[in-house]
C-alpha cells in the first residue's frame, strides 16, 4: 500500500463474506434471482480482504484485464460508481461477468489470498458495483470518440460480438451488430435463466453500448437476410463473426422424436427468451411432465433442470454418464441444484426413450456405467455395464449434451476454413480467419466455452481489426 | 418494427397482408418463409412468403386464422406494425429440369402452393393446379392459381361448388388418364400430403411436400421442428420446409403436430375472452 493515507488493516478472514441467498425451498418455485447480492457494508468488508498486490496476479487470470485491485480499492473507499467505471474501462458487462464468470478458474484462482483460505470475492464485488451503479442511475455517459469514418459489421450479439463492437466503437469505428434473434445478448438472453442472470440487467448493460454509438439490427440472420459478401458490398470494411455454437446435438437413440423430448436449447429458449414460464400471459407454451430427466452434466444441464423444477416438475433427474467429480458444471451450480432438490443419477446413460401409443414419452431406459482409464480429455472413460439396464419412469427428456456452430455461416461464406467439428478456424490471439477482413471469436471458434473467454476473444479481435484497418489506408 | 401496408380478406378465415421489409423482399425465393412476432408477449410463428415486391420492398403473407396468434394478426389494420419479422428462412424450392407438374393445394396450403406454381410457370413448366377446400365459401386465390397454370381444378369436400371430392381423387384421375407428370407438389394438411405421396409412389413420380412443423427460432437452433426423412432426423426450418414426400415419416409428424393442442386452446380461449371483455 503506497497511498500514504490512513493505513487500514486488511480484513484477514480466511472466508469470503457470505453471499445472501434465497432459501432453496422457496426459490425452486420462482424465477427470482438466487443470490441476493452484497449490501454496501458486505462489499466494503470483502474489499478489505484485498491486499492490493503490486504485481496483480489476479489480473493475469482475467481475459479482459479488469483492473482488479484498483476497482476493489474504490469499493473499499465507498466509491462504488467509480469502481464500476474502473471495471468498464476494459469490460463492458460487469453485472453479467460478476454473476456468471467461473471466477474459480479465472481471476480468483490466481488471487494470493487463495493460497491460504478463500480468494477475494472479485466476482461478487464486480456484481455489487454494477448493480449499485445501474440501480442508482450512476452509469457515466461515455464521450464519443473521434470518428474514423469506417464501418465494421459484427455478426451475433453474444458476449463476443458485444465486446468486439464496444471496443471498436471506443476506437472510433462505426459499428453495426447484426443479430438473428429478436433480442440482443446471445446465450445471456436465450440460455442462462433469469434466476442466475436477470434479463433486465443484461438489457441495461447492452444499452450502455448504444451510448458508445454501437447500433444493433435484430431479426437479421446473416447468410439468409444478407450474406457477408453483401455486407462488404454495403461498405463494411471488416466483419467479426461472433455467432456462437447454437446447433443442438441429440443422443441418437431410439425414441428421440417422441413428444416430450427437447433439446436444452429449445427448452431454454422457450423458457428464457419467450418467457414460457409466464404462459399464458406470454403466448409461447412449454410442455412438461411431472417427472423430467435432463441428460448431461454441464452448466446447461443444471440450468435446464433448475428451470424444470421451477416450472412445476415434481421430480427432476440429472442423468450423467460419469461420476460427480467429472461433472463439467461449476461446483457452485451443482451445489445449488442439489439444494433445490434435483436428483443426480450418475454413472448411467440413456439407451432408449420409451413412448406410449400416442407418441408421448413414458419412460427412459438407461444403462449403468463404470469408469475406466482416462481418455484424450483426461477424464476417466465411461464403460457400459452389460445387463444393468433399468427404466426411469418419466414424461419429459431434455437433452443437454452439447452444441456445435450452426453450419449456416460456414455454408454461406465460400472459402472460410472450419475444423472437423464445424468450428471456424481463427488465430487465438487475433481472431484472424482464413479470409482477409473476416475475424471470429467466442463459441463459434472454441465450441461452447465461457462468457469471459468469448469476451476476451472479442477484445483481441477488435485490436486486430483496428490494426488491419489502420494499415490498409 | 415492420409496417402492414396492405390488408385484404380472401375468405372468411384467410387474410392477406403486405409487410414492409425491404431486405427480405429483395432476397426471398419461392418455398421460403418468414417468422413473425406481433408484440412483446407474442409467439414466433412461421408463414410462407406468398409473394414479394422488390420495388415496394414488401413481402406478402397469406394466413388462416386457426389460433391465438393468427387471429390476433387478422385483427391488425393497415398502418399498424409487427414487432419482429425475420427471413427469408428455409431452402428455396428447386424447379430445374421438370417439364410437367401437378401443383396441389389443400385449403390454406393453396397459399403456400401458389408461389411455387407461379415460379414453375415462369420457368416454362406446364402446370396443372388442383386446389381443394371444405366448402365453396372457403375457395381462395382462384384467379392467381388460374394465371399460374394451364388447367385448374377446384374441389370441395361437401360438393358445394358442384365438384365434390378430394384433391387426391382428381390427381388420381389425371394420372390414370395419361397425364405424364414428372413432378407433383402437394401442400396442405399432413393427412392430405400423406395420401398424395402414397398415391404417386407406385408411379414413381417425384413428389415434394412442404412440412409445417411447429417452430421456435427457424434457424436450426432448437430442433423443435425436427422430423424423420428417409430414417434420418432433419430440421424443417433449415433442411426444408420442402421434402421428398416418399421419404417423410408422416405418422410421426402428425403425432408431433398435436403436442401443444391443450396449450393452444387455452391461449385462444384467453384471447377471445379478453377481446369480449374489451367490447
Ligand atoms: C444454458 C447455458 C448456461 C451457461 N452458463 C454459463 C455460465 O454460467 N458461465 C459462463 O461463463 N458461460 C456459461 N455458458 C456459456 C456461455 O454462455 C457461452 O460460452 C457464451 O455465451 C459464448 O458467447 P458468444 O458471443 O461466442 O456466443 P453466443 O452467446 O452464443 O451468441 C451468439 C449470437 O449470435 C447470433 N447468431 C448466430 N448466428 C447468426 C447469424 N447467422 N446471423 C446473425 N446472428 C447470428 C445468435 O442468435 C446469438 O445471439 C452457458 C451456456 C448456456 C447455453
Ligand atoms: C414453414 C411454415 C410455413 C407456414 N406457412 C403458413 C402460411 O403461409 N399461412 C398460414 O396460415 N399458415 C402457415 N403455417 C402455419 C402457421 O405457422 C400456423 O398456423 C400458426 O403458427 C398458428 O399459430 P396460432 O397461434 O394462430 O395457432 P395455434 O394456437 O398455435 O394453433 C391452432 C391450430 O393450428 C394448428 N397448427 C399449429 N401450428 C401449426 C403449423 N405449424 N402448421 C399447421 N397447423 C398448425 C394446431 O394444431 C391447432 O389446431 C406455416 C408453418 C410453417 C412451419
Ligand atoms: S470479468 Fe470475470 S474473470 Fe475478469 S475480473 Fe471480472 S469476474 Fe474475474
Ligand atoms: S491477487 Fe487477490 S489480494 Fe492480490 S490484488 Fe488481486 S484480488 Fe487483491
Ligand atoms: S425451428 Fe428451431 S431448429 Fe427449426
Amino acid at each position: 500500500m503506497q497511498d500514504g493515507g490512513d493505513e487500514v488493516m486488511p480484513n484477514m478472514s480466511l472466508q469470503k463474506v457470505a453471499m445472501p441467498e434465497q432459501d432453496p425451498d422457496i426459490r425452486n418455485g420462482n424465477f427470482d434471482e438466487v443470490a441476493l447480492g452484497y449490501t454496501p457494508e458486505n462489499a466494503i468488508e470483502e474489499a478489505r480482504r484485498c491486499l492490493g498486490c503490486k504485481n496483480k496476479p489476479c489480473v493475469a487470470g482475467c481475459p479482459v484485464y479488469v483492473q482488479i485491485p484498483e476497482f476493489i480499492k474504490l469499493v473499499e473507499e465507498g466509491k462504488f460508481a467509480e469502481g464500476y467505471e474502473k471495471i468498464r474501462e476494459t469490460n463492458n458487462l460487469p453485472a453479467v461477468c460478476g454473476r456468471v464468470c467461473p471466477q474459480e478458474t479465472q481471476c480468483e484462482q490466481l488471487c494470493v489470498r487463495a493460497i491460504k483460505g478463500q480468494p477475494v470475492g472479485i466476482g461478487r464485488l464486480e456484481r455489487f458495483v454494477a448493480d449499485f451503479a445501474l440501480a442508482n442511475d450512476l452509469v457515466k455517459k461515455p464521450e464519443k470518440p473521434q470518428s474514423k469514418g469506417k464501418k465494421v459489421a459484427v455478426i451475433g450479439s453474444g458476449p463476443a460480438g458485444l465486446t468486439c463492437a464496444a471496443d471498436l466503437a471506443k476506437l472510433g469505428y462505426q459499428v453495426m451488430i447484426f443479430e438473428g434473434l429478436q433480442t440482443p445478448g446471445g446465450v445471456l438472453i436465450y440460455g442462462i435463466p433469469e434466476f442466475r442472470l436477470p434479463k433486465e440487467l443484461v438489457r441495461r448493460e447492452i444499452e450502455t453500448l448504444s451510448e458508445l454509438g454501437v447500433e444493433i439490427e435484430v431479426n437479421t440472420v446473416v447468410g439468409k437476410t444478407a450474406s457477408v459478401e453483401e455486407l462488404f458490398n454495403e461498405g463494411y470494411k471488416a466483419v467479426f463473426l461472433g455467432t456462437g455454437a447454437g446447433l443442438p446435438q441429440f443422443l441418437g437413440v431410439e425414441g428421440e422424436n417422441l413428444n416430450g423430448v427437447f433439446s436444452a436449447n429449445e427448452f431454454l429458449t422457450r423458457v428464457n427468451l419467450m418467457r414460457a414460464y409466464r404462459f399464458p400471459e406470454y403466448d409461447t407454451p412449454i410442455k412438461l411432465g411431472e417427472k423430467v430427466a435432463v441428460v448431461g452434466g454441464g452448466n446447461v444441464a443444471m440450468d435446464a433442470a433448475r428451470c424444470a423444477k421451477r416450472i412445476g416438475a415434481k421430480e427432476v433427474y440429472i442423468v450423467y454418464r460419469r461420476s460427480e467429480v467429472e461433472l463439467p458444471a461449476r461446483v457452485e451450480e451443482v451445489h445449488h441444484a442439489k439444494e433445490e432438490g434435483i436428483i443426480f443419477k450418475l454413472l448411467c446413460n440413456p439407451t432408449k426413450i420409451l413412448g406410449d401409443t400416442k407418441g408421448n414419452v413414458c419412460g427412459m431406459e438407461c444403462i449403468e456405467m463404470t469408469l475406466g482409464e482416462p481418455d484424450a480429455s483426461g477424464r476417466r472413460r465411461p464403460i457400459l455395464k452389460p445387463g444393468s439396464e433399468f427404466v426411469l419412469d418419466l414424461q419429459t427428456v431434455i437433452v443437454a449434451i452439447g452444441t456445435t456452430p450452426n453450419p449456416l455461416i460456414k455454408d454461406t461464406i465460400p472459402g472460410l476454413e472450419t475444423n472437423r467439428k464445424g468450428c471456424v478456424v481463427a488465430d487465438e490471439k487475433t481472431g484472424e480467419t482464413s479470409l482477409p477482413g473476416i475475424y471470429a471469436g467466442g463459441d463459434t471458434v472454441t465450441g461452447t466455452a465461457t462468457v469471459i473467454l468469448a469476451m476476451g476473444a472479442g477484445k483481441n479481435a477488435a485490436e486486430a481489426i483496428d490494426r488491419y484497418l489502420s494499415e490498409k489506408t | 418494427m415492420y409496417r402492414i401496408v396492405e390488408k385484404r380478406v380472401l375468405n372468411p378465415q384467410v387474410k392477406l397482408m403486405k409487410i414492409l421489409a425491404p431486405r427480405i423482399a429483395n432476397k426471398a425465393l419461392p418455398g421460403q418463409f418468414i417468422i413473425l412476432r406481433i408484440n412483446e408477449n407474442g409467439e414466433r410463428i412461421p408463414l410462407t412468403v406468398a409473394d414479394c415486391d422488390k420495388e415496394a420492398g414488401t413481402v406478402t403473407i397469406i394466413f388462416q386464422e386457426v389460433g391465438k396468434t393468427t387471429l390476433h394478426l387478422g385483427q391488425l389494420k393497415e398502418g399498424e406494425f409487427l414487432l419482429d419479422f425475420v427471413g427469408p428462412l428455409g431452402v428455396p424450392s428447386h424447379f430445374d429440369g421438370y417439364k410437367k407438374a401437378a401443383v396441389i393445394g389443400g385449403g390454406l396450403g393453396t397459399a403456400i402452393a401458389y408461389p411455387q406454381a407461379k415460379a414453375l410457370k415462369e420457368r416454362g413448366v406446364e402446370v396443372h393446379a388442383i386446389i381443394g377446400f371444405r366448402s365453396k365459401e372457403l375457395i381462395m386465390l382462384e384467379e392467381e392459381m388460374r394465371r399460374s397454370s394451364s388447367r385448374l381444378f377446384i374441389t370441395t369436400d361437401d360438393g358445394s361448388n358442384g365438384n365434390k371430392g378430394f384433391v387426391s381423387d382428381v390427381l388420381k384421375a389425371l394420372i390414370e388418364s395419361g397425364e405424364g407428370y414428372d413432378l407433383v407438389i402437394a401442400i396442405g394438411p399432413l393427412i392430405m400430403m400423406k395420401v398424395v405421396s402414397e398415391l404417386t409412389r407406385p408411379y414413381g413420380i417425384k413428389t415434394v411436400v412442404s412440412m409445417n412443423s411447429t417452430m421456435v427460432d427457424g434457424t436450426g437452433m432448437c430442433g423443435c421442428c425436427r422430423l424423420s426423412v428417409g430414417g434420418k432426423t432433419k430440421f424443417a426450418c433449415v433442411d426444408g420446409p420442402d421434402f421428398d414426400g416418399h421419404l417423410v415419416d408422416f405418422d410421426e409428424a402428425m403425432r408431433r403436430s398435436v403436442m401443444y393442442r391443450d396449450e393452444e386452446r387455452r391461449s385462444l380461449e384467453r384471447h377471445i375472452c379478453r377481446m369480449e371483455g374489451m367490447k
